[in-house]
């Protein structure tokens, strides 16, 4: 029993990369909204973009982290 | 392990995370610290491959460069500006180190996309000293350039005066977070990655749905192909944003 609650509790966990997905969405969709109306500065600022998206992610990935721990190691 | 799942009707095996086993050349049998194992050998694969790209195509070098010679000179220099643009003049005494990471990684994470290769990336076991020595060495580094100045980092003195405790202490967590997050973004995406490769695959046993699954199997081996220089990329990136913190703690 106790086993399948973990596997409940990796499924919630789980729908955190979800949510960070948004995020990750959330900052390529305002890069693309300001590089189109200034194209001249978006070649400089792809940098700071994959800055922003690791970021984001990084939360995405606790939850994955989570997952997993309860996956394999309870 | 639990995500190995058998439908008994349909007569599928999913078995998508068989291909991260770590196991001995050439037959089973315990694995000691002394056995060559497909993770052995598919690391050392991946360092040869950097060395054949930038040192066997850079002895005889040419005004007019040959293929490879372009492609080792494209590497090196996309790396090289990364460094200059992100930490300024003084980090490309680091670019060494940098430009070992990003060529060895690249190079294990798309080794691994060879049908039945072992990807060494897709594993804690690699990631995390990676992400470690990257974390130890930036930390050393910025006491040893700036002194207890290096604390400074942590004590925002552009917010109000009442709220820097409560930021020092969330400037000190995700600090120490950090080489949790670089070390299991890579190895999480590379895991993933090639575990929806097999799930597909998985599916190819049922006749009816078999071309859809190569259909998808080759779109998710497309995308792979851009995670993994994202994701060798990323790490490389934020190994120097973490060297210019260290070297300019002031922000």
């Amino acid at each position: 029993m106790e086993g399948q609650l973990a596997h409940i509790g990796a499924g919630i966990a789980a729908l955190g990369t979800g949510i960070a997905a948004i995020g990750v969405g959330n900052v390529a969709s305002s890069f693309l909204g300001g590089a189109l109306r200034n194209p001249s500065a978006a070649a400089s600022q792809t940098a700071t973009l994959f800055i922003g998206i690791a970021f984001a992610e990084a939360l995405g990935i606790f939850s994955f982290l989570v997952a997993l721990l309860l996956m394999f190691a309870v | 392990m639990a995500t190995e799942a058998q439908s008994e009707g349909l007569g599928l095996v999913f078995k998508p995370m068989e291909q991260f086993l770590v196991t001995p050349l050439g037959g089973d049998g315990p694995v000691m610290w002394f056995t060559f194992t497909n993770a052995a050998l598919w690391t050392s694969l991946a360092v040869l491959a950097v060395f054949l790209l930038l040192v066997t195509t850079t002895t005889k070098r040419a005004v007019v460069p040959s293929r490879m010679q372009s492609v080792a000179e494209l590497a090196y220099g996309f790396i090289y500006k990364m460094v200059e643009d992100i930490c300024g003049k003084e980090g490309i005494k680091y670019f060494p180190y940098i430009m070992t990471l990003f060529m060895f990684i690249v190079m294990a994470n798309f080794l691994g996309l060879i049908p039945t290769a072992f990807t060494p990336t897709s594993h804690f076991a690699v990631t995390v000293p990676l992400a470690l020595s990257v974390f130890l060495g930036v930390t050393i580094l910025g006491f040893v350039k700036n002194g207890p100045a290096f604390l400074g980092m942590f004590w925002v003195t552009s917010a109000p005066l009442a709220l820097r405790p409560a930021l020092a202490l969330i400037e000190l967590i995700s600090y120490f977070v950090r080489p949790v997050s670089h070390s299991v973004r890579l190895a999480g995406s590379m895991m993933a990655g090639h575990a929806v490769i097999k799930v597909f695959a998985g599916f190819a046993a049922l006749a009816v749905v078999s071309p859809f699954a190569v259909l998808g199997i080759t779109a998710m081996y497309g995308l792979e192909v851009l995670v993994c220089f994202i994701q060798a990329y990323v790490f490389t990136i934020l190994t120097c944003v973490y060297l210019k913190d260290a070297l300019h703690p002031h922000h």
